[in-house]
């Protein structure tokens, strides 16, 4: 009996809440706030004595400072304080250092080179916004500029400019091996020989301001008992909370983080970086401080939706069935790395877009530029390739003759298909989607396209194939010139055997022992002696034509030993009793002598 | 810096201040006044969420001096509602879904009212030209537009 159940025992005779809201209109709970004018926002809270903050910011985009002079600034009408990056006691961070991913690599100010035009190199704080204003064109600063880079693939050429030193290779670092998050799954370049058509092309998304009517703004103030009140508009309160306690280095508790009304957000608002720095001026002053962007500093210094450029190519046979697709993503991060790396890897469990392919390979890169660093925004990671992979679509459905619809249903996700990252396709809807959207649209599909469903399975769809790997793009490689190509490699150099949701039916040589970490890691337990039958066999498939597995079969004749997957070839002798059951989605974890439940292997290394 | 004194109406209540040479109207209202339902988005007379009605008319209170105000009436959405009873723009928008995050819909209602007033039964077109000066990110367009005409629809005693 789940934990759910166990509730409604215990709150039987509770009200019979009647949920079913669908199709009924709804009266928002806080819509009479927004017509009266009466919602709080940050800014609707008046303080006494309210001073203003504002950033003295660069105007290059990448120059280090050799000085900064803020003595004219400090005589000018109305000036309390201007502080410099001195004035922050810890001033480096990285967002998501708060769930331990990353390395620190942003100050809340510069110091000693600025990377992106925009970048806070002082503050300073006044009676009023226009004083303030006044004395921050007073602030001298003295840059050497230095060469920039704005092009994702520039920044990962060997003669680009260090952008970041804690990436010194313009990339993030995946996994403390890859410069790139990889993605195999299957042998796409034997399945790219055997395809009718291949199909290549490239897409390209420019970064996309958020823009909430209401810019990013926090009003800080001295509260009693030695704490400070931060109102913020914020959507990501206590983010926020302990990014300011990691910065200002003070203890959480002397926090009072007040929020949850924004005047818009869609992902802008997540940057934690006016929390610290309004919190931080009230610290210096002892008086409340209000530190918010205008217009201007909302466009060019707020956090956009990152660029990001898809190379897609696809292997196609003529009846419409995609049997390998590659991808080479760089996706724009920015001069610091903010959520772009977690979005990389979001974005990389989502390929190869809603269909099922049996063959996939991945390299996106996190690049680092000096544009202005890049942070959430709707459908986070995902936007974008789905833009390249839904045009994609498009041509390979032009390439083979067929109308679009039905090659998308005939391509759909089915339940219990094998996802390229390999956990099952569940409550899958594409088909169903595509069969109403063609109706409405009046959009003609055939007989066949109408009679699919998501429900029916294609056992040949379930398992996992035999996977190609490769140790290209090692961290550091490309910067030496020793990694040319960007995209995944051609020349395999490991395998991984095939096997079913997530348990290997045949063991396989281990060729590479990083792989043979990452899959131990995940659960995808390996045979440990070579004496198994070298390759896996592919579980034989129904006899619909074509289907992934013959395919990696086909690529390696010597190997073909088809066996139903009832009787799959799971040695008697083998050591490798699956450490979870099979049929269980992986992230239950791993479970280990004495681990937590809870807790996934990954962390606890 | 030299203050000067002034004093208009703003919602049917009389307001007099001192006010700093060049200080925008929308300051004055939000922390002279008290008044804090005008919003501030872009403070370059882009946005629309600080638009107010001087004298009937609406404006945008960013881009207006404040000493310019001197003996004028100004109503903003803070005396939209009379008392308990909302204003039948404010009904419309709760009844239609009209806003979302909020943030524009102050501004929203005051170049509505300014267009009802004026013009008491709008068609579709002349809504979108009076509202053509607010953005909104959040909702879209179109359920404001349907709002402010089934606002029109019902002062006009008919059916929506």
């Amino acid at each position: 009996m789940s934990s759910i159940e166990f509730r409604k025992d215990l709150f039987a005779d509770e009200r019979d809440d009647n949920l079913k809201e669908i199709g009924k209109p709804t009266i928002r709970q806080d819509i009479l706030g927004h017509v009266t004018g009466r919602t709080p926002y940050y800014d609707d809270h008046l303080f006494d004595g309210l001073l203003h903050m504002r950033a003295v910011r660069s105007p290059h985009h990448h120059a280090k400072i050799r000085s900064i002079d803020t003595s004219a600034a400090e005589n000018m009408p109305g000036v309390r304080r201007v502080a410099t990056a001195k004035d922050v006691p810890h001033n480096l961070n990285t967002l998501l250092s708060l769930i331990g991913f990353g390395r620190d690599d942003e100050p809340l100010c510069a110091h000693d080179k600025v990377r992106y035009v925009g970048e806070a190199v002082a503050w300073v704080i006044a009676d009023t916004e226009r004083q303030a204003r006044d004395a921050c064109a007073k602030v001298r600063v003295d840059y050497d500029v230095l060469p920039h880079v704005l092009d994702v693939e520039e920044a990962l050429t060997p003669n680009a400019p260090v952008v970041n030193e804690v990436y010194p290779n313009n990339t993030f670092d995946y996994h403390a091996k890859y410069d790139h998050q990889k993605l195999r799954f299957g042998d796409v370049n034997a399945a790219f020989a055997r395809a009718d058509h291949v199909i290549e092309a490239e897409y390209q998304m420019s970064p996309i301001e958020q823009a909430p009517i209401e810019t990013c703004g926090a009003i800080a103030a001295p509260e009693t008992n030695d704490r400070f009140v931060c109102h913020t508009n914020t959507q990501a309160l206590f983010f926020s909370l302990g990014t300011t306690a990691k910065l200002l280095d003070v203890a959480s508790s002397r926090l009072h983080f007040i929020g949850g009304t924004a005047g818009g957000g869609f992902g802008g608002k997540v940057d934690s970086i006016v929390e610290p720095t309004a919190v931080l001026g009230a610290m210096l002053t002892g008086r409340p401080v209000k530190f918010a962007w205008d217009r201007y500093e909302e466009m060019q210094v707020g956090a956009p939706r990152g660029g990001e450029r898809w190379r897609l190519k696809d292997g196609v046979m003529k009846d419409g069935t995609i049997i390998a697709r590659e991808f080479t993503g760089f996706f724009d991060s920015g001069a610091y790395m903010r959520l772009s790396p977690y979005a990389i890897i979001k974005g990389t469990g989502h390929l190869p877009g809603p269909y099922s392919i049996p063959n996939v390979a991945s390299n996106v890169y996190c690049c680092i530029t000096n544009r202005t660093p890049a942070t959430a925004m709707r459908g986070f990671g995902i936007t974008a390739v789905d833009f390249a992979i839904e045009c994609q679509m498009d041509r390979v459905a032009d390439a083979v003759s067929m109308n679009p619809v039905e090659l998308r249903i005939h391509n759909a996700y089915r339940d219990g298909d094998m996802k390229a990252h390999r956990r099952k396709a569940k409550n899958t809807a594409l088909i169903e989607c595509c069969q109403v959207a063609a109706a409405k649209a009046d959009w003609a599909i055939s007989q066949d396209a109408k009679a699919q469903s998501s429900l029916t399975q294609k056992p040949e769809r379930q398992q996992i194939p035999e996977t190609m790997t490769d140790e290209e793009g090692r961290i550091g490689e490309r910067r030496q010139g020793r990694t040319a190509t960007t995209s995944p490699s051609p020349q395999p150099t490991g395998r991984v055997a095939a096997g079913t949701h997530g348990e290997a039916i045949a063991g396989a040589p281990v060729q590479n022992p990083d792989m043979q970490i990452d899959a131990d890691r995940i659960g995808h337990k390996m045979g440990s002696t070579p004496a198994q039958i070298p390759a896996a066999s592919a579980p034989t498939p129904a006899p619909t034509p074509p289907s992934p597995q013959p395919l990696a079969a086909a690529a390696r004749p010597a190997s073909v030993a088809p066996t139903p997957v009832a009787a799959a070839p799971v040695p008697p002798t083998t050591p490798a009793a699956p450490s979870h059951n099979p049929t269980e989605p992986f992230s239950r974890g791993v479970k280990r002598p004495g681990s937590s439940p809870f807790t996934s292997g990954y962390r606890r290394r | 810096m030299a203050k000067k004194p002034i004093s208009f109406i703003l919602n049917d209540a009389d307001v007099g201040l001192f006010v700093e040479d060049g200080a925008p109207l929308i300051d004055e209202l939000r922390r002279g006044a008290g008044d804090l339902t005008p919003k501030q988005g872009c403070a370059q007379g882009t946005c629309g969420a600080c638009t107010v009605l001087i004298d009937g008319v609406p404006h945008l209170s960013c881009l207006t001096l404040a000493e310019s105000v001197e003996g004028k009436r100004i109503d903003t959405t803070g005396g939209l509602a009379g008392g308990p009873n909302l204003h039948a723009l404010q009904d419309a928008f709760i009844q239609g879904f009209a806003a979302q995050c909020g943030f524009c819909t102050a501004g929203m209602l005051m170049a509505a009212k300014g267009l009802l007033d004026a013009n008491p039964n709008p068609n579709r077109d002349e809504v979108i030209e009076a509202i053509s000066g607010n953005l909104c990110r959040c909702t879209g367009y179109e359920p404001i537009v349907d709002a402010i005409l089934a606002a029109a629809a019902r002062v006009q005693g008919r059916a929506v």
